[in-house]
């Protein structure tokens, strides 16, 4: 009797290892797999440095290709674009310089100023962010950043600026800095043979 | 230059070949930088369509579409927002697709 049942158990265990192998096996394939969606995050991809420079360098051939030679020289030489403003108060200040100009820097706030005195406006954050951006990626290249705010100022003005969250000066960028940068620009245009004032006509 | 002129038969292949317009919708893309959507002659019709339902997709997707113009008036380089297929100046060769602003 003992040994009859002894075969029994000995039969079924034999007829059920295949159905236990299979079932672990499924299981860790399963973990594998949660293990793997975890892994993958916005941070733990793989990060290529060549990819970004190449990004960088696409979107710098674009950028050139869309702004004019002094703004491109601008932003090569200085790290940064001037954008005349649009508005004037009166309509024959429409030929004469711009009253006001922007400053946009890659992945900083459009700085407006006053071109004929130095004087600091205001600060405008904006950003364009791709949320259809994959492995977490929705940061446009700084260049294409650059773009884009270009882009959306010389087109509508009025519609970026309403997007935008403006701060007084000094909330995001130091106002030494930009000063300096203005002294910079005004040095570089002296040592390029320009004019000073920003021109309301660029070619 | 948007439309072509149809050959012809007069004329050499390069001057053909310069009238072809092909109009290319570029987008920005984190990571990537410009990334090529569609490109077409807007005079032909399957072109055509296939422009019109890939900048519809963009839009619905979120983007901003511009064109890179030089101004007629002051010959400055400026952008042109657009809203709609339509609204693409005829002689433009690439639209640019970017996200759109939002606060930072």
């Amino acid at each position: 009797m003992l040994l009859a049942l002894l075969a029994l158990a000995l039969i079924a265990f034999v007829l059920a290892t295949p159905l236990a192998l299979r079932r672990v096996e499924l299981w860790r394939a399963e973990r594998a797999l949660h293990a793997s969606r975890v892994r993958v995050g916005p941070f733990d991809e793989l990060y290529d440095p060549g990819r970004e420079r190449r990004a960088e360098q696409r979107a710098r051939e674009l950028l050139r290709s869309c702004v004019n030679e002094e703004e491109w020289g601008m932003y090569r030489d200085l790290g940064f674009i001037r954008v005349a403003g649009r508005h004037t108060r009166r309509e024959v200040d429409r030929a004469a310089r711009a009253a006001y100009a922007y400053l946009v820097y890659p992945h900083k706030p459009i700085v407006a100023y006053v071109p004929e005195s130095g004087q600091l406006l205001s600060e405008y954050c904006v950003e364009f962010p791709d949320l259809t951006g994959s492995g977490g990626r929705h940061r446009l290249p700084a260049s294409d950043d650059v773009l884009a705010k270009w882009m959306a100022l010389t087109s509508d003005e009025d519609r970026v600026i309403r997007r935008a969250n403006m701060h007084l000066i000094g909330r995001q960028l130091d106002p030494a800095r930009v000063r300096r940068d203005l002294w910079r620009l005004a040095e570089w245009e002296r040592r390029r043979g320009g004019r000073q004032q920003v021109p309301q006509s660029q070619r | 230059m948007r439309s072509c002129a149809k050959p012809t038969g007069h004329g050499t292949l390069r001057d053909i070949i310069g009238k072809v317009a092909v109009m290319k919708f570029l987008r920005m893309k984190p990571g990537h930088g410009e990334v090529l959507l569609a490109e077409g002659d807007p005079s032909v019709e399957e072109d055509e369509e296939r422009l019109v339902e890939e900048f519809r997709r963009q839009l619905d997707e979120g983007m901003w579409a511009a064109v890179p113009v030089t101004n007629s008036g002051s010959g400055r380089r400026e952008a042109q927002m657009v809203r709609e297929y339509a609204d693409i100046p005829p002689e433009s060769e690439r639209v640019i697709f970017f996200p759109r602003a939002s606060g930072g």
